[in-house]
Formats: structure tokens, C-alpha cells, sequence
């Protein structure tokens, strides 16, 4: 194992997004931020609770998600693509690394930044609506297992993409939607059975519900099949970088 | 001794279906700095991606010092420095700190100290703390150089390292270069510019079409090929040749004033002494003579229309 070449990775990852700290934390911050005035005071005030919850309190933790499956993808496609379409990504790709290490790196400081800005927006929740958290532990088990995954995704993503609108259209055109529509604002017994029968195809579904059982100890599906859906994932896109790896597809010719 | 590396039947078709490299055999010698000659499009820098990795071959194998490039590649990538032809950088990064990254991703730990002495023998340590994006072209050639060289490697290989440089850089990498190659490391080159590697190199190989047509000594090629020129200045001018000095082949100039006779300098009868002795029986007499060596560039430029 090359410790050396994933701390390189590591670090020099972490000194890029202290580069660009305006960008990666403070619009994130604030765009969540807006949310909660929007739906957790303004409009939150006149909803009714959701299984005991406060609305405002009920969307908190898939805002947190919202941002986290964002920026987890969009650090680390952003991480890999940017060395490919430079040019630099020779200097990875002739080095003494197995995939291992060189994912570790990146994958490891993408996973790094959006738990970070995972908690930083949990921070700011709490100056809009009172928290409570069950299960601390769980809760940033949760968060970091999340964060691995999607940052696994983007990683993918990052190799896949041939320009950068192509970087940008899964995250704007699947990642989005999928959100908004897994449960961040509302739970999925409010929905008819048909569409709650096909909302449970949507893997966000799964991290949402576990997410915000973590929290209130109320869930859409049970925990155990949250984490095990989100586990799978991981695996998917771990098989995925694999195969990349492997075979050299959109690295090596 | 061993060969520090050893291509043995490599070959490369890429996915489009050209065939970039035909069964190459290969092998370098330890501390000698070996010249890759080509055309553009004759496979150098594919087979150089090859041995470093950024290429997959599609038949053949690879070792270096010792080390299958596939099997073994982390130890032989260990070995190995790469510069790269094209002049990519992270454009915000610092020099210290790029150079820095390389060690750490090649599997060596901080050294300061070493990556200090690289800095100052490369004439970069005043701009240690420059972001890349501020350097000339030149220093970021030279800021490649110290990433190849960050993880001590044995084997460096220079893609096309002085394109693009100007007169006075390419003389300084040049020294460089030797510099490196004195220190123990063997360098493999490649380069169009054939004054580089008459200047440089141990050994010549050339390729064309994916093909090594030749490798050689650099000063055995040069004798073995190297035509001689001899030209005689006159100092009047002659209307013609005599018929008698039909067998020489000669070439009168223009103006009649400059006789010019080609002879293969590895003959032990070059036919000088004749031919001056009979100049003399003509009564041509002489004011001049000087005699040229052919350059490498006209061993190259007959080698590869030879092998279209």
C-alpha cells in the first residue's frame, strides 16, 4: 500500500478546496439557509406536523442530504475530470498506485469536504429550528457512509464525462430531481400508493428515511433496509471504478 | 550488465485500428543516454506511454530493471521518472508544492532536502513559492523535470524535452541532461531535432511507421553512414569539367569556381590523393579546400524515405 501517494492526493485535494472555500462553503450555506426561512419559517409556520415533528424540523435532514449528495458528487468529478482534461492526470496514472489508493485520495478528501459542509449546514439548522438527534452516532454514520458513496458516484461520473456539460447533466438532470422527489420535503405516506409504490425505485428514498430516523426515530422505510440499499449502491459504484480501473476505460487507450 | 529496460516484441493497435507500434524489440543500457529519433506519428511517444503506463500494450512485454511493467508495476514505476511532452501543470499550485506531490505519489516520503537540491540544480528554487501559472515556458519544463525526478528514479524519460524552447534553454537542458546522466541515471530522449541528439546521445534508435529501423552507436552510425563532402575552390573559374575527371562524379558550381566531391569517409580509399593528383595532371590549381561530415539529419532524412 502506497500511504504516501494517498496523502499526497489527500492533501493536495484539501488545498484546492481552501482555495475555493468562498465557493465551497459559504453559497451551499447559503442556499440552505433560504430554504429554511422559505419552507421551515414561512411556510412551515402554517403546516401541520409531520409524524410529531415540526415541519421546519422535518426538513432538516434532507436539506443536509440534498447538499451532501450535491457536493459529494460535484467535489469529486469535479476532483478526477479536472486532471484529465488538463492534461496532469499522466503524472496519477504513472505512478506506483493501485485504484485503491489513488480512490482513497480522492474520494477519501471529497467524502471529507461534504461531511464537513454536511455539519456546517446542521449548524445552521439549528439557528432556524430547534434540533433534536436520536441517534448521534447513526445519524454521522449516516452522513459519512452518504458521503462515501455519492463521492464514489461523481468519482465515476468525473471519468465518464467528456466535457463539462456533461459533468454538470447528471447531477442537474437525475441527482436533483431524485431529491426533491425522495422525500427532503415531505414523507412518502403523504403521497397515493401508486406513486409511494414508485418512489421506493428511488435509491434517495432510502438515505432521506435512515437519515432522518437517525434524528426523530421516525422513518418512511425501516433502517435496516435504508442501510442496506445504500450499502448496495456502494458496492455498485465500487464495482464500477473497478471495472475503470481495470480495463482503462477513458484513461488509458 | 543487465539492460535497465527490456521491450521485447511490443506491440500497439489502438481502438481506431492504427497500428502505432509493430513487434518492437528494444533493450537500454544502464547510465547511457539513448536518442528516440522519428517523425511525428512514428510511435515514440507511444511506446515511452507504454513503459511508463499510460498506454495498455497489446502484445509484448516490458521490463525495467528487472520489474514486469504490468505484473510488477509498482516496483517498476518506482523506477521510473516521466516528462511529459505536452506542458501540463496545476496552474494554481506553488512549485515547492507540486514537486512536493509528486514525491508523495511516486511512494517516497518528505525530504525537503532533496527536493531543495532539485529546485537549486534546475534553477528554480527563487521560484519555489510561484504559482505554475506564472512561469515561463521554459521554467515549466524545467518544473516537470523536478516532478520526474522528485521520487530518485533511475530511468527518466524526456518526451521531446527542448520543442518549443529557445536556443539558449535547450543548450541549459542539454547540461542538464548530462549532468543527470553523470549522476547515474539513464535517460531515454525522444526528439525530431536531430542536432539534439547528435549533441546528447550514447546510443540512436530510430523508428518510422511503428517500426525500429535502427539502433546504434551514435558515433558508429555517424561513421557508418556518414558521407563526406570534400570541396575544392578554384581560383578561376572553369567553363567545364575535364573529361578525365569524368569517374569522380564531381559537381561544378554554378559559377564555375567550386568543385564539390561526395566520398564514404569509411572507405580506406577515399580517392582524395587521386583525385588531387589528377586535378594536377589537368593543371587545375587550387586556392581552397575544406571537407564536410554529413549531419545525422541526412542519415535520418535517407533512413526514412528508405523505409517508405
Amino acid at each position: 500500500m502506497n500511504f504516501h501517494a494517498i496523502r499526497a492526493i489527500y492533501v493536495f485535494e484539501m488545498a484546492r478546496a481552501g482555495r475555493t472555500l468562498l465557493q465551497s462553503v459559504v453559497s451551499p450555506v447559503l442556499s440552505t439557509s433560504l430554504y429554511f426561512v422559505v419552507f421551515g419559517s414561512a411556510i412551515g409556520s402554517r403546516m401541520a406536523d409531520i409524524d410529531g415533528v415540526s415541519y421546519g424540523a422535518f426538513i432538516v435532514p434532507g436539506l443536509i442530504m440534498l447538499t451532501l449528495l450535491m457536493q459529494s458528487i460535484s467535489n469529486a468529478s469535479f476532483a478526477i475530470y479536472f486532471p484529465r482534461f488538463t492534461g496532469t492526470i499522466y503524472e496519477v496514472l504513472s505512478a506506483p498506485v493501485s485504484f485503491v489508493e489513488i480512490l482513497t485520495g480522492y474520494v477519501g478528501a471529497a467524502a471529507t469536504k461534504s461531511v464537513i459542509l454536511g455539519l456546517i449546514i446542521l449548524a445552521t439548522a439549528a439557528v432556524f429550528v430547534p434540533l433534536q438527534i436520536n441517534h448521534p452516532i447513526w445519524m454521522l454514520g449516516f452522513l459519512v457512509l452518504t458521503a462515501v458513496t455519492f463521492s464514489l458516484f461523481g468519482f465515476i461520473i468525473g471519468i465518464w464525462a467528456d466535457g463539462f456539460e456533461k459533468l454538470q447533466l447528471v447531477p442537474l438532470l437525475i441527482v436533483t430531481p431524485l431529491t426533491f422527489l425522495g422525500g427532503s420535503f415531505y414523507s412518502i405516506d403523504m403521497l397515493p400508493p401508486l406513486w409511494r409504490t414508485v418512489t421506493l425505485f428511488n435509491p434517495v428514498v432510502y438515505l432521506i428515511s435512515g437519515f432522518r430516523w437517525s434524528f426523530y426515530g421516525v422513518s418512511d422505510v425501516s433502517i435496516g433496509v435504508s442501510l442496506t440499499m445504500t450499502l448496495a449502491f456502494l458496492a455498485l459504484c465500487l464495482i464500477t471504478v473497478w471495472w475503470i480501473f481495470r480495463t482503462g476505460y477513458r484513461l488509458k487507450s | 550488465m543487465h539492460p535497465v529496460i527490456s521491450v521485447s516484441r511490443l506491440s500497439k493497435t489502438y481502438a481506431s485500428g492504427h497500428v502505432a507500434l509493430k513487434a518492437i524489440d528494444l533493450e537500454i543500457r544502464r547510465g547511457e543516454i539513448f536518442a528516440l529519433l522519428g517523425p511525428n506519428g512514428a510511435g515514440k511517444t507511444t511506446l515511452i506511454s507504454i513503459i511508463c503506463g499510460l498506454v495498455n500494450p497489446t502484445e509484448g512485454s516490458v521490463r525495467a530493471d528487472g520489474h514486469d511493467i504490468v505484473r510488477d508495476y509498482r516496483a517498476a514505476r518506482a523506477k521510473i521518472g516521466l516528462v511529459p511532452q505536452e506542458l501540463t501543470a496545476d496552474a494554481f499550485e506553488t512549485v515547492w508544492a507540486t514537486v512536493s506531490f509528486s514525491r508523495g505519489l511516486f511512494g517516497r516520503g518528505p525530504n525537503p532536502a532533496y527536493i531543495e537540491k532539485i529546485l537549486r540544480d534546475l534553477s528554480l528554487w527563487d521560484k519555489r513559492d510561484s504559482k505554475l501559472m506564472t512561469l515561463s515556458g521554459g521554467m515549466k519544463r524545467r518544473v516537470l523535470i523536478a516532478k520526474a525526478l522528485s521520487h530518485e528514479p533511475q530511468i527518466l524519460f524526456l518526451d521531446e524535452p527542448t520543442a518549443g524552447v529557445d536556443v539558449e534553454l535547450r543548450r541549459d537542458m542539454w547540461n542538464v541532461v548530462r549532468a543527470l546522466r553523470d549522476s547515474g541515471v539513464t535517460i531515454i530522449l525522444t526528439t525530431h531535432y536531430l542536432e539534439e541528439a547528435e549533441e546528447m546521445a550514447d546510443r540512436i534508435g530510430v523508428i518510422s511507421r511503428g517500426e525500429l529501423i535502427l539502433v546504434e552507436e551514435k558515433t558508429a552510425l555517424m561513421r557508418r553512414l556518414g558521407k563526406k563532402v570534400l570541396t575544392v575552390q578554384l581560383p578561376a573559374a572553369l567553363a567545364r569539367l575535364p573529361d578525365s575527371l569524368a569517374n569522380y562524379q564531381l559537381a561544378l558550381s554554378e559559377d564555375g569556381t567550386e568543385l564539390v566531391y561526395s566520398y564514404d569517409a569509411a572507405i580506406e580509399d577515399s580517392g582524395i590523393t587521386a583525385l588531387l593528383q589528377d586535378l594536377a595532371r589537368e593543371g587545375i590549381a587550387f586556392k581552397d579546400l575544406h571537407t564536410e561530415q554529413s549531419s545525422l539529419e541526412d542519415i535520418f532524412v535517407s533512413l526514412v524515405k528508405d523505409n517508405r
